[in-house]
């Protein structure tokens, strides 16, 4: 309380009391008090003024450093803002002592947003000052007795180390190679995750002589958590490096970690095999990695493979062109092949997810020799995902070899989809069933598909039939209304003498959906007499739902319909028995006032007085 | 993983009126143990990778038959045959050989227990490297990426025939009156330890059961090693703690830890106040903390015990931590609390009591009964009791309007019978207290409501 006195009010400023306020809320004992307080910082440092920011708020804040974690958060987050407020560049160092705490403290997501604010602020110091404030501050935390204070360093090396004089480099670069050879595995695991980024900004010849001996370290490290993030780093440091240093500098760690004991890494190498592939140019790859992919698309650990297997097109795309047909055929196919009847769904659901994609690099020729084979195997796998994936993909197939090809193996796939025990399943095929659609012809459909979307709106899972009136939207705004004149809406609209008040109700769900697709012609003259006869359904449920249903299809029908047919309807409902049934009426009612008095404003000049007596009327 | 992109779960459940088949469950879909069964791995695990061809085993004779003079050759022979490394994951094959060294395993468990003097220095590195090549291994990735140890079983492992012996044979190894700390200690070096560590991840429990057991014989007879374990324990939880929150092995942890504390000289190094602080107490963050609760809370004990001006450290941190809206864990954080006043010296509940007593009042005035009660179960401990009433005069105007107004206003019954208690224990410990805090409540309830 004493920070607040001395800081605003003491000087009997009134217009300072809303931030005396705020101040005063910092120090609360309500965490939400004192969060909001915090967030509305820049707010009182403005009012403050620079110089008292520096020199009292600052301080004050730094003391505040016990906190609940989640004020310390939106503190450290607000400092990273905070140039500007304390005097601009020119002073932004005052931010670091705070900053420095923060950054030292357990709890990681507020010591992530500390660095990550240092980082900004770093960019606001003057070469200089980087040097006289910013550089100590690394090295303190570099040496901290803690580890959270040698974890965070690890981030701030890289944005010093560029405006720094030679003599603070060499010094930068020493405590980088301590701290990756640190005692504790989560020091090292953060220089490792950060090695990339120094790497980039280190001359080459350090890159050489200093970044690679790190690296190789680090990549051999005893913790398997420590060297899978060296994976990671060897992209970035493949790619500063020239071609000719690479196969001695990079490629024996890299082979090394490929074929790691632990499945972790292994799966970090097939996770980030596409960067890899790019890092390491062509010749290395047809050379190296290759076999490589070879193996991980054959390891022993599912993990492994899966991750592998979803880099098959990618890997495949970026292969040099002039050998890529004959890689694929004689070196990726092959483990493809096997991968299509793997024991593990994760697997072949990856493999399926991408495998389409290869059609396009191979040509129509091999497709149809070598990739249908595979396709039509995943479109029967007993595992549902692998199929999905598969149905999924399907337009890349269909620009290559056309999807008639497939047809007649998609559409007992797709049945069996429709049909599976699981709803889940059931719901992720209706939602391709436009894109299906559209790709196999509205012939196609009719004759095959149309029956199988129809029963999904008698499916005994409210999500599928919920699902199934909105893909028929889909349908008709693809095929258009004339098609759903013909083909669905008599099939709906039987639905509503369905002995079944569930089914019932699916018909006036299915109104809502497609009356605007189908157009006033349609809704007025087919819908409307329907939804009005179901007003007498002997359900509450069905006439509540009536009654939401002439709500929602009110702006598509004329105005004669809604006087003379929806209105008597709607006010025959408001007096039901039913509690529910007369909330909605009324609902529909008062909503149809506003829907519907705009389009009375507009013609309640030129019609005279009828038309006012109806909008009182329907006024509440 | 995850690839195929499903719908999330629990879409509005499906309306009344629908028979659904009977072999699915409500929702249509199997429980995850089920699902699990259907997925079994038959890929071979990672410790085959590096055995190109499988070596044929030949039986040996018995140990107990042999002579003398070629019982170490022997002894030496058949811990040379137990490295060899078999496929459980496929159950049919090579069962000859899993047999012979299943045999063999046994034999030398029993050696390794009855018989003295077969324990001698060349055995060493042999032992220690069957024991190293059988058990060290990187454990598969689970087979359930959401694998909740309170809710799935856990996948055993499949080569518990022969591991369970390795087990107990290093286990016998180390109990044997035979052994020499100083001649095994060339071999159980820090790498050993910390792939040993490491094994604490297994999700089977009779291996962490067996690991447990071992690695305390370990720290008890190998005296250079006790720092550097204690610093990779200390090395694990953090990432627990901060990077992971996943290991499953902390509750066996934490029971070595427990005894290791009880041994801890006096005064306790800054090094042992330091783990407390910065190890135990965030371990209570813990999504998965019912799982090793109990072991946590011997643990913070135990330091208690050994020096109570940790207390205020202890109390204040498990403040600071205290769960916002898990009600199964603020039941559990009262549990320890009541385990640490139990033990609390008067000295130190003075310094602590009047935050302890804010949020022991917050937790009566919760809604969730089962926190409401376990917070005022406080009352019937004899001994928390005498340290309420010798500081009544703090703690009574902390709690008094919480009480008040919570006895009026809780829905469930037994909570308001227990604030009854509660009260009337008040009134009889200090009554002229009591009576100007409820005259004052009523003033002030007039007041408001004017």
């Amino acid at each position: 309380m004493q920070h607040k006195s001395k800081m605003a009010g003491a000087d009997g400023d009134d217009s300072l009391y809303p931030i005396a306020v705020l101040i005063d809320e910092l120090r609360n004992e309500d965490v939400q008090l004192r969060l909001n307080s915090i967030k509305k910082l820049s707010t009182i440092a403005l009012a403050l003024g620079v110089e008292r920011t520096r020199t009292e708020l600052l301080p004050f804040l730094t003391d505040t450093i016990y906190d609940e974690d989640e004020v310390l958060l939106a503190l450290a987050e607000q400092l990273g803002n905070f140039t500007m407020l304390v005097g601009g560049p020119e002073y932004v160092h005052c931010l670091l002592p705070p900053l420095e705490s923060l950054a030292t403290v357990e709890e990681t997501v507020v010591r992530d947003k500390a660095v990550e604010s240092l980082r900004k602020i770093s960019q606001e110091h003057s070469p200089v000052d980087l040097e006289v404030h910013f550089e100590p501050l690394v090295k303190r935390l570099a040496s901290g007795d803690w580890f959270t204070s040698r974890t965070s360093a690890c981030g701030l090396f890289s944005v010093c180390y560029p405006r720094v004089s030679s003599t603070v480099k060499a010094e930068i670069r020493q405590h980088f190679r301590t701290l990756c050879s640190d005692d504790t595995p989560m020091v090292r695991r953060a220089a490792a995750s950060k090695l990339g980024e120094f790497a980039k900004v280190l001359e080459l010849d350090y890159v050489k002589s200093d970044i690679i001996s790190l690296f190789t370290a680090l990549a051999s490290d005893e913790q398997d958590s420590v060297r899978l993030l060296a994976v990671e780093a060897c992209v970035s440091i493949a790619t500063l490096l020239p071609q000719e240093d690479l196969e001695t500098l990079v490629m024996p760690t890299l082979r090394q970690a490929a074929e790691d004991k632990s499945w972790r890494v292994r799966y970090m190498v097939a996770d980030k095999f596409s960067e890899l592939q790019k890092a390491v140019g062509p010749e290395i790859t047809k050379n190296d990695l290759v076999p490589a992919f070879q193996n991980l698309l054959k390891d022993c650990e599912a993990e492994v493979r899966a991750a592998a297997a979803n880099k098959v097109k990618e890997f495949c795309e970026n292969l040099p062109e002039d050998s890529r047909e004959t890689i694929i055929m004689t070196h990726i196919l092959p483990c493809v092949k096997e991968l299509v009847s793997d024991t593990n769904q994760h697997v072949k659901s990856a493999l399926a997810s991408v495998i389409m994609g290869l059609s396009t690099i191979l040509g129509k020729d091999n497709t149809v020799e070598h990739l249908l084979p595979l396709f039509l195997a995943q479109l029967k796998d007993e595992c549902p995902e692998v199929r999905l994936n598969i149905i999924s993909n399907l337009d890349c197939v269909n620009e290559v070899i056309g999807i008639r090809q497939l047809s007649q193996s998609l559409l007992p796939a797709i049945v069996e989809l429709a049909e599976d025990a699981k709803w889940r399943v059931r719901l992720a095929i209706i939602e391709y069933m436009p894109l299906l659609a559209g790709q196999l012809g509205v012939e196609f459909f009719d004759e095959k598909l149309n029956t199988l979307c129809m029963a999904w709106l008698i499916d005994h899972v409210y999500a599928i039939r919920e699902a199934a009136t909105c893909n028929l939207m889909k349908l008709v705004e693809k095929f258009g209304a004339e098609w759903a004149q013909n083909t669905i809406v008599p099939k709906v609209l039987g639905m509503a003498n369905d002995p079944n008040y569930l089914h019932r109700m699916t018909t006036l769900f299915c109104i809502n959906a497609l009356s605007e697709v189908c157009g006033q012609d349609i809704t007025t003259k087919q819908m409307l007499p329907v939804v009005l006869k179901m007003s007498n359904d002997q359900v509450a449920n069905v006439r509540f739902n009536v009654a939401k249903s002439l709500q929602k299809i009110g702006p598509v029908l004329d105005s004669n319909a809604l006087q003379t047919e929806v209105k008597p309807v709607l006010e025959k409902l408001d007096t039901d028995t039913d509690m529910d049934v007369k909330y909605f009426a009324q609902e529909a009612i008062s909503g149809k006032y506003t829907t519907l008095s705009i389009f009375f404003l507009y013609e309640v000049a030129s019609l005279g007085p009828l038309h006012l007596v109806i909008l009182i009327h329907f006024s509440p | 993983m995850e690839t195929t992109k499903l719908p999330p779960t629990s879409p509005s459940s499906p309306t009344t009126g629908f028979s659904v088949p009977s072999a699915e469950k409500v929702d249509g879909f199997p429980r995850r143990s089920m699902r699990r069964a259907r997925q079994r791995r038959s890929h071979s695990s990672s410790q085959f990778r590096y055995q190109s061809s499988q070596v044929e085993l030949t039986p040996l004779p018995l140990l107990k038959d042999a002579p003398v003079a070629e019982l170490h050759n022997l002894f030496c022979k058949k811990l040379q045959q137990c490295c060899v490394l078999f496929d459980f994951l496929d159950c049919v094959a090579d069962l000859k050989g899993k047999e012979i060294k299943r045999a063999a395993l046994n034999e030398l468990v029993e050696s390794v227990a009855t018989s003295r003097g077969v324990l001698i220095e060349p055995l060493y590195p042999e032992a220690i490297k069957m024991i190293s090549v059988n058990i060290f291994r990187t454990l598969p990735p689970s087979e359930n990426p959401e694998f909740d140890p309170e809710e799935d079983e856990p996948t055993l492992e499949a080569s518990w025939p022969h591991l369970q012996l390795v087990y107990e044979f290093f286990l016998r190894f180390l109990e044997s009156p035979d052994f020499q700390p100083s001649m095994a200690k060339r071999y159980v070096d820090q790498k050993f330890v910390l792939q040993l560590l490491e094994l604490f991840d297994s999700e089977d429990p009779r291996e962490r059961e067996y690991l447990k057991t071992i690695l305390h014989r370990v720290y008890g007879k190998l005296l250079g090693l006790r720092a550097y374990i204690r610093k990779q324990i200390n090395n694990i939880f953090l990432r627990f703690i901060y990077e992971t929150e996943h290991f499953n092995g902390v509750a066996e942890l934490l029971e070595i830890l427990g005894s290791i504390i009880n041994g801890f000289a006096l005064p306790l190094k800054s090094e042992h106040k330091q783990f407390l602080v910065r190890v135990l107490i965030p371990l209570h963050t813990a999504k998965s903390l019912s799982i090793f609760h109990a072991q946590l809370a011997y643990c913070v004990v135990q330091f208690m015990e050994k020096d109570a001006t940790v207390t205020e450290y202890i109390i204040r941190g498990l403040l600071k931590y205290w769960p916002k809206t898990c009600t199964q864990k603020e039941v559990m954080f009262l549990g320890e609390i009541e385990e640490i006043l139990d033990v609390i010296e008067p000295s130190q509940f003075i310094r602590v009591q009047e935050p302890l007593f804010k949020q022991i009042t917050a937790c009566i005035s919760s809604p969730h009964f089962q926190v409401a009660e376990r917070a005022l179960y406080f009352w019937n401990n004899e001994y928390i009791l005498s340290l309420i009433e010798e500081n009544s005069q703090v703690i009574l105007p902390l709690v008094f309007t919480t009480l008040y107004r919570v006895s009026k206003e809780h829905w469930n019954q037994t909570i308001v019978s227990l604030i009854y208690n509660v009260l009337k224990t008040f009134m009889e410990m200090n009554s002229k207290l009591f009576d100007d805090l409820t005259a004052s409540y009523k003033c002030h309830l007039v007041s408001f409501s004017e």
